[in-house]
């Protein structure tokens, strides 16, 4: 495998100076331009048509949509208009176009400067703050473009070589993949600690861990069932009201409430399931929806039992494993937390305890997804995705095995909403609308259904940005849509979107992985697969005979940081 | 109809009586019966929209007959319904596999995901449902070891054990095709049912395709039962042919003699007696005579008739 990558690197890296006569005709010269031949040369009456109707465009889209205001005054209604403003935004959108423009001729280094000067401009000029972060983030990707894009000419690189490069970038991550992502989980557990650690990116932490939690738990039905799931957000808020609910009639402690949560979901998403099971496609994520709905119509109606809109407070907050409470002065008989460790009050302590709670609880699912992706359960869930009248052809049940993937996914979603519940210490119906729903979803799908490094990356970029632009108040969730469609530009299939085989034959460096006895089959396979230093391998795979599994085992965890 | 049961010794391994099969105002298998033994081959032949991908659907729990029976004998001379399966039943209960016209792996796994998937029953029970399997019992690691050296073994029968940790949708067509072959086996049938297996093969591979299937008879001892086009497969490795038409069947016996016969010639060829054309129209109820009397001049290869096309829908939704 390694030999013929760098066999197809050295042919590519010969194939450019193959290709350069055809750039050396052009008259422009230096060595510069032999791959510029890609450029076209300079029609500048076609860029400033370009512009002009860029301009149009751009002034007609703007013209309703920010020049007119209404303003709700004292003396009544009147309309405001913001005539510089929209002089801005339409000089914004034709910088951006010329800025493309240049790209486009060849012209990397005016693009560049370009780009810098527009950084420059959002932090001396006075524009309005949605506009500093459009010339910050245009100017960036420009220059960046612009960068590239001369390193690619100046190196001589071919297309050709960029689609090879590309492959070796993509190999690359794969390898990489599992230490940036254990890398990432010891920053996870060291965070709290860390000296720039604050309150608020603790809180921030929590928040994004509990869209981890809830991405990873949708995975399941979505990325590795294949079922359009659009009313998961039913699960959590069974799971934050089966806490609060029965930590408000039965004092239940929330120890005792976190399976009970998960269970009480399980149910209501075997209950679910057994109808909508049989339907696919469009029609089982509109049931879905519905159900997701009808969920949180009943809290909203049932006003005795769950005090309807207003919602449940005072839902208790957890205790440290039932031995110590978090509170400066405690209500009941527990010792307080500080007291017990000997430690100053500090009301950060209960929101570390949380994180780590919601850390666990991540791990937890993490650790329990790996392991039944490894199992037939799981295989026989990405079966179904893949063609499900094979698998029925193969004795796969469709029913228990799309039942067993809602109820493990409904119980995730559960146990995720009882944490939510013990956080907010308030809970509404409001809190469990469409919208959450659709959140974690696509978290699921940007990320790159079935990859758990995916979805959290992409839940740390959902969620965590627009926490990061929450000074812009109104356009925080311009950025979580800009998010959305760049990530469906460039990465259409998710952020990561590769599969990692449930089970490998031979390990990367072409060794086998299972002790397959007999028949020669390790002697064909190693000749086929690595050739030569066939009986080396053999005989090592039957010493192999007895580790052959625990090394299957240890290949699971292993890959558990991976994933 | 005659010359139907080769009562030489052994009961034979499936017995199918007056099968048929009903969509609407379209009767696609009329009365079809056969037997097929253990250890042979036996092709069902016909032109397009014979009825011969029903055939199978019925017996691999895909279709629920209208009537007829299909008894399978299994090893331990047990006799089951196949048409009261479940089709995911048919696998475990039935022990019956079966490989698709059109071709249908899990792209996206592995070829040895694909093959363990076929042993999805075993290795669920080894697993005690997954609760064992997350703590890797030493049971279910047992099972699993044995998964996949079961499929080794029939990757290296089918020539792709080299590839068996590649994606299965990068293999080349002839691949997959020995792919689905050996991932229909690894389900551990006593009747494997295979549905135009050399369908868009190049010579030489239906050539290798032809060894398979003649090692499979031998090595595996099961019964085969194959829907075939291609005449050179048909004719070179079946023991037995069964002819269909128009949903019924027409002949059937040893291929020289199915070869000989001139109601088989007359379907595959076109017809010019009257007196046949109207009892093929008769039988089916004058719905599909279209496809299969317009089709009839130009064989059976080209034309795609209407019960056929219904049929590849039916499987598919």
């Amino acid at each position: 495998m390694s030999d013929s990558a760098s066999q197809s690197a050295g042919a590519s890296g010969a194939s450019p100076t193959g290709a350069s006569p055809a750039g050396g005709m052009r008259s422009g010269g230096g060595g510069e331009r032999q791959v510029l031949s890609a450029f076209p040369p300079l029609d500048i009456p076609a860029i400033i048509r370009e512009l002009a109707f860029t301009t149009l465009i751009a002034s007609a889209l703007v013209f309703p949509l920010l020049t007119l205001r209404t303003v709700d005054s004292v003396e009544g209604l009147y309309i405001e208009s913001r005539w510089m403003v929209s002089f801005m935004a339409v000089a914004l959108v034709v910088a951006g176009r010329l800025g493309l423009i240049l790209l486009r001729y060849g012209k990397m280094i005016y693009a560049a400067v370009g780009g810098v000067v527009a950084i420059l401009a959002a932090f001396f000029l006075p524009v309005p703050s949605l506009f500093e972060v459009i010339l910050v983030a245009g100017g960036a990707i420009l220059a960046l473009r612009a960068l590239v894009d001369l390193f690619l000419v100046v190196r001589q690189i071919s297309p050709s070589a960029r689609a090879e490069f590309r492959d070796r970038g993509g190999v690359w991550v794969r390898r990489v993949l599992p230490w940036a992502a254990g890398l990432a989980v010891v920053f996870a557990i060291v965070l709290p600690f860390m000296p720039f650690s604050s309150r608020y990116l603790i809180d921030v932490g929590v928040l994004i861990l509990t869209y981890v939690l809830l991405g990873w738990g949708l995975n399941i039905i979505v990325g590795y069932a294949g079922l359009l799931d659009l009313g998961y957000v039913a699960f959590y808020a069974v799971g934050a009201y089966s806490y609060a609910l029965l930590a408000y009639y039965f004092d239940f402690s929330f120890w005792i409430c976190l399976p009970l949560a998960g269970l009480l979901s399980a149910s209501f998403g075997l209950l679910l399931g057994f109808p909508v099971l049989r339907l696919r496609g469009d029609y089982f994520a509109i049931v879905t929806l519905g159900f997701g709905e009808i969920i949180r119509l009943i809290l909203i109606n049932w006003f005795r039992f769950t005090n309807g809109p207003d919602g449940i407070s005072s839902i208790p907050r957890p205790s440290f494993f039932g031995i110590a409470e978090f509170a400066r002065k405690p209500k009941s008989d527990l010792p307080s937390f500080h007291e017990t460790f000997g430690l100053a009050f500090s009301s950060e302590h209960r929101l570390i305890f949380l994180y780590y709670l919601v850390l666990v609880l991540a791990a937890l699912v993490a650790a329990f997804t790996l392991r039944v992706r490894n199992l037939p359960l799981g295989r026989a869930w990405e079966a179904l995705r893949e063609d499900d009248v094979a698998s029925a052809s193969l004795g796969i049940s469709r029913t228990s095995i799309k039942l067993a993937a809602f109820g493990i996914s409904a119980t995730w979603g559960g146990i995720a909403g009882s944490f939510f519940a013990t956080r907010q210490g308030f809970i509404s119906p409001e809190s469990f609308t469409f919208i959450e729903s659709a959140i974690i979803l696509s978290i699921v799908v940007l990320g790159g259904m079935g990859s758990l490094t995916g979805i959290a990356c992409a839940a740390v970029l959902l969620i965590g940005l627009p926490e990061v632009f929450r000074e812009l108040v109104e356009y925080r969730m311009v950025t979580f849509g800009g998010g959305l469609v760049l990530i469906m530009i460039w990465r259409p299939r998710g952020l990561l979107s590769f599969r990692e085989p449930s089970i490998r034959l031979l390990d990367r460096r072409g060794r086998l992985r299972f002790a397959v006895a007999g028949r020669g089959v390790g002697e064909s396979l190693c000749a086929g697969a690595t050739g030569g230093a066939t009986g080396d391998t053999t005989s090592g795979a039957t010493s192999d005979t007895t580790s052959g599994a625990t090394s299957e085992a240890t290949s699971g965890t292993t890959g558990g940081v991976g994933r | 109809m005659s010359e139907a049961v080769p009562s030489l010794s052994a009961p034979p391994l499936l017995k199918v009586e007056h099968l048929s099969m009903r969509f609407g105002g379209l009767l696609a298998v009329d009365d079809v019966s056969f037997h097929a033994q253990d250890g042979e081959i036996t092709a069902i032949i016909g032109p397009n929209g014979a009825g011969k991908t029903t055939v199978f659907n019925c017996l691999t729990g895909f279709y629920r007959p209208t009537s007829g029976r299909c008894a399978l004998r299994h090893r331990d001379g047990s006799e089951v319904l196949l048409e009261r399966y479940e089709s995911y039943q048919i696998s475990r209960r039935g022990r019956v596999a079966r490989t698709f016209q059109n071709v249908r792996l899990f792209p996206r796994m592995t070829v040895l995901e694909n093959l363990l998937v076929a042993q999805h029953k075993m290795l669920m029970r080894a697993s005690w449902w997954t609760v064992g399997g997350i703590f890797n019992l030493p049971g279910y690691r047992r099972a699993s070891a044995y998964a996949v050296e079961r499929a080794c073994h029939y990757l290296e029968l089918v020539e792709l054990l080299p590839r068996a940790d590649d994606e299965a949708g990068e293999l080349p067509y002839g691949a997959q095709r020995r792919l689905e072959i050996a991932r229909a086996i690894c389900a551990d049938p006593v009747l494997l049912c295979l549905d135009e297996p050399a369908a868009g093969l190049n010579p030489s591979e239906s050539n290798e395709l032809r060894e398979l299937l003649r090692k499979l008879r031998e090595d595996e001892k099961i019964g085969i039962l194959l829907i075939e086009h291609d005449m050179s497969v048909v004719m070179g490795i079946s023991d037995h042919i069964v002819v269909l038409d128009h949903g019924s069947k027409i002949a059937e016996g040893v291929p020289q003699a199915v070869a000989a016969n001139p109601r088989v010639i007359a379907a595959y060829l076109g017809e010019e007696e009257s007196d046949e054309e109207a009892t093929g129209n008769g039988a089916s109820g004058g719905a599909k005579g279209n496809g299969a009397s317009n089709g009839a001049t130009s064989g059976g290869a080209t034309g795609s008739g209407a019960s056929n096309e219904a049929t590849d829908k039916g499987v598919e939704s």
